[in-house]
């Protein structure tokens, strides 16, 4: 491993949608459609605008627009101040929409996590049981 | 690692298990007799289960006296909740609601 990978982790997924880039860009860059998927939010999709994103669990994240390509890229500043260092993030995350021939590609890549941060803004504000109930989850999943 | 997960995993595939362990986290420490008297099975088995949990490094025992105490280990969960994992948990479900807001966008 190198010394940029201990640095630093990637979260990458990828999702082919049956939709054009510019509806899906539509779903990614319009505060009443972004709510719906992803969590209430004041986003404008304009570089240098902040923004937070509210979660469920009352977690706020902090938010900057880095880069705005109608139908092709979006990325964001993506933290979560904590007092702890532990579970404070700074990460960037990108969209990238690439049509397909039968619709569009959509990747969200997160990078920014450091290896001694061993617990998600998720779990570490939602705490054990709700990690729980997740856990059962997958496990019905993996069956 | 993955070996590792699967141990976690299948030891916390049996509901009783899972419940047993839950027990321990929200309440701390039982003996397996306090444990025995909610579980809804024999102390034979509810001792199985434990000793199952244990290989896994789900809990830990401590002897005093004729007892034996038990303990929830949530550092063996650790593994499973490291950021990458967990954000990508996080996005695979954001991703099933896109889907679902982009079908409704069509009507």
């Amino acid at each position: 491993m190198n010394e940029k990978a201990t640095e630093h982790r990637t979260v990458t997924i990828e999702r082919e949608f049956p939709h054009s880039a510019e509806k899906i860009w539509r779903a990614l860059t319009q505060p009443h459609l972004i709510e719906e998927w992803l969590m209430k939010n004041d986003f404008k999709p304009a570089i240098g605008h902040r923004f937070n994103l509210r979660g469920d669990w009352g977690g706020v994240l902090d938010c900057e627009v880095l880069a705005v390509e109608p139908h092709t890229t979006l990325s964001y500043r993506w933290d979560f101040a904590h007092d702890d260092a532990a579970y404070d993030l700074k990460s960037v995350v990108t969209f990238t929409l690439v049509p397909t021939e039968t619709g569009t590609r959509l990747r969200v890549e997160q990078s920014g996590f450091r290896p001694d941060q061993k617990q998600a803004y998720g779990g570490a504000k939602a705490g054990w049981p709700q990690f729980l109930e997740k856990l059962e989850q997958v496990l019905t999943r993996e069956g | 690692m993955t070996d590792f997960h699967d141990a976690l995993f299948r030891s916390l595939a049996d509901p009783t298990r899972r419940a047993l362990f839950e027990r321990l986290c929200r309440e701390g420490e039982k003996t397996v007799g306090a444990l025995t008297a909610q579980a809804g099975i024999s102390q034979p088995a509810v001792s199985k289960h434990l000793g199952i949990l244990k290989l896994a490094g789900l809990v830990r025992d401590r002897h005093e006296g004729r007892q034996t105490h038990y303990s929830a280990q949530l550092d063996a969960l650790a593994p499973l909740v490291d950021w990458t994992s967990e954000m990508t948990r996080f996005w695979q479900g954001r991703m099933d609601n896109l889907e679902d807001l982009l079908k409704r966008m069509d009507q």
